[in-house]
């Protein structure tokens, strides 16, 4: 199922684990024994059609959703209802959000400083730097002190990106980055997340950028029905997908 | 009236000005060229613009010639008199030029005025510190215990060579200011903790607060007032008794946190998950993310109705009358019970209206202000 390169990375030590899970809402089973390991530095994109589960898969892992069965370990801790575990996991765990999700009411720079100061206990010079060193690498230091009001939908998930590196996370979640953005910026938005890529963060992508999983993935996660489905290395998913369901989803999605 | 009202509004504006007028008001036509478009353009509505402007033209000089032209404005002592003769036809405006100092401050040692009228002007001086924004940081804090501990000390007295006086002579309008200051200043606090709890994941929680809410939004101020005055000392050990100003204040306190509550909890539904996943996937946690995130947005979002419920908690402090604590509105109608001023009580009653109007409109007019001041980062 797994390159031999990323297998290799296995072996070194698994930065998420996750055995069995499962989880319903309701009488619906959204996940059904979910089993998925990331290596350090592995770059994972999650695919699948909507419904399929891999939202809530990647919300799991810091426990913004709650599995009901199973285990998921995080950087060594299990994922439990310890308060304490849990946000000892979100400082290592960054995440970006389909609608960004920025503090309107906060300015960039505070968007950027609230956490660091207040959850890292870092000074509030040091972090400003911090954060004016990660609104460089999205390259928008010129919007410090707007409100995200004031910013497109580009510059708006690019500080969302920029805030959650500011935690220095060892493993950065993505969930559907892209989806609400206007085509025009959603390529702003993934050089971002290719760049992130290089310097060899640990990344999981729930995205319909099929370019970007070829670019970037290491594994390409395909769901369907709360199941995983398939898990290989891009070339083999996209050029022999294994099962019907893989292949319907590939047409419908390369298809216009 | 309202009724005339819309039948004048909606021929005129719905059906004829988007034609004939599209967006212009008299600001921008002359206003005699307004009139006749707007007032007089049909035979119905010239009708209707003659029979109201009558009916408004008959009530003014109806009110200026009770209230100016025929008002008595000074009387020699206690002699009304002339203040009798006019009942009906003019105003007795010389009842507030005779009782202003007991309605302003009841039974305070009138020697002794000085105190509560510089306590009015220090809870006037702290709204307006209150109400700047640079000043809003931990020093507010200080300002307003500085500010409330000399209000302290002159209200009461006792020490630094001022005489005692007892809460039971303290009245008229220190009073209401206080009883609505600390009313708001501590359901506020309260009431975002209940409105927390009320949607908090813990059980017992939220239990307690929906029944604290919907116990005390169930019953009218008054009867907890009633039970603040009278039940309330049945139950202290004897020998213990609590002011009867305290007792009041406690039962407005806990009434408007109740309302309050649920403004606040308005808001906080108002803020979409993603504002809480957000936070939590920073790793704050449930104080910081409820006191950095949530909270700013969501009282900014109910600024209006929160106004709207210190206004009403404002004027509600007026039923402590009926606990016989001499407030602004209870010295009013005192002041008319002596026999000389009996029959007076429209003038006093007016007068006071006065005052509760000013405050409650530079409530309403800065809640606006600060409004627009707190959206604007929000537009593009």
């Amino acid at each position: 199922m797994m390159s031999a390169e990323a297998a290799a990375r296995v072996a070194t030590g698994p930065i998420i684990e996750m055995r069995n899970v499962n989880k319903w809402y309701g009488d619906f089973h959204v996940l059904r024994d979910v089993n998925f390991t990331v290596a350090q530095k592995q770059k994972v994109v999650v695919c699948g059609p909507s419904g399929s589960g891999k939202s809530t898969m990647i919300r799991c892992i810091n426990r913004l959703e709650e599995h009901q069965q199973g285990e998921i370990i995080v950087d060594g801790v299990e994922l439990t209802n310890d308060l304490k575990n849990i946000e000892a996991i979100r400082r290592e765990v960054g995440m970006v959000f389909q609608q960004f999700n920025l503090f309107p009411h906060l300015t960039v720079l505070e968007n950027l400083t609230l956490a660091p100061i207040w959850v890292l206990k870092q000074p509030k010079k040091q972090a400003e730097e911090t954060a004016m060193y990660y609104l460089e690498r999205v390259q928008i230091p010129e919007q410090a002190h707007k409100y995200p009001g004031q910013l497109s939908g580009g510059q708006q998930q690019r500080v969302a990106i920029a805030r959650s590196l500011c935690m220095k996370p060892k493993i950065m979640l993505f969930d559907e980055p892209t989806s609400a953005l206007d085509p025009e910026m959603i390529k702003e938005v993934l050089d971002v997340m290719i760049e992130l890529a290089r310097e060899g963060m640990t990344m999981i992508v729930v995205t319909h950028e099929m370019g970007f999983a070829r670019t970037v993935a290491d594994t390409v996660v395909f769901m369907d029905r709360g199941e995983i489905v398939e898990a290989a290395p891009p070339h083999e998913f996209f050029a022999n997908p294994r099962t019907d369901r893989a292949k319907l989803f590939l047409s419908q999605i390369l298809g216009h | 009236m309202s009724d005339t009202q819309s039948h004048y509004t909606s021929p005129t504006f719905a059906a004829a000005a988007p034609e004939k007028l599209p967006g212009r008001t008299f600001r921008d036509i002359p206003p005699v060229r307004w009139a006749r478009e707007n007032l007089f353009n049909t035979w119905y509505n010239t009708a209707l613009t003659l029979v109201i402007a009558y009916f408004i033209a008959r009530f003014a000089i109806g009110l200026i010639s009770w209230g100016l032209v025929n008002a008595v404005w000074d009387v020699p002592g206690t002699d009304t008199r002339a203040c009798r003769e006019i009942v009906g036809i003019g105003a007795c405006w010389a009842l507030i030029g005779e009782k202003f100092r007991f309605i302003m401050f009841g039974t305070y040692p009138y020697e002794e005025h000085w105190r509560p009228t510089v306590v009015i002007f220090l809870f006037l001086a702290l709204y307006g510190v209150s109400a700047m924004r640079r000043f809003w940081n931990r020093n507010l804090v200080w300002i307003w215990l500085a500010g409330l501990t000399v209000i302290g000390v002159l209200m009461w007295g006792g020490v630094l060579g001022l005489q005692f006086v007892e809460q039971e002579r303290w009245g008229g309008l220190p009073i209401t200011l206080i009883l609505a200051t600390f009313g708001i200043a501590l359901a506020f606090p309260l009431s975002i903790l209940l409105a927390l709890g009320r949607r908090s994941d813990m059980p017992a929680v939220k239990v307690i607060c929906v029944t604290y809410i919907e116990l005390i939004r169930g019953v009218p101020l008054i009867s907890l007032l009633f039970m603040a005055s009278v039940m309330f000392p049945l139950f202290l050990p004897e020998g213990l008794t609590i002011d009867k100003l305290l007792r009041a204040q406690v039962a407005i306190i806990l009434f408007a946190a109740a309302y309050l509550a649920e403004v606040i909890r308005g808001g906080l539904q108002a803020i979409p998950k993603g504002q809480y996943e957000a936070a939590d996937s920073l790793g704050l946690s449930y104080w910081q993310k409820t006191g950095f995130i949530v909270l700013p947005q969501a009282l900014r979002l109910v600024i209006p109705p929160l106004v709207n419920t210190f206004i009403g908690l404002f004027k509600d402090t007026s039923l402590v009358l009926i606990i016989g604590i001499f407030d602004l509105l209870n010295s009013a109608k005192t002041a008319v019970n002596e026999p000389a001023w009996r029959g007076f009580g429209l003038e006093a009653y007016i007068f006071v209206a006065v005052i509760y109007f000013v405050f409650c409109f530079a409530m309403s007019k800065y809640s606006q202000d600060l409004e627009a001041e707190l959206s604007m980062h929000r537009n593009r």
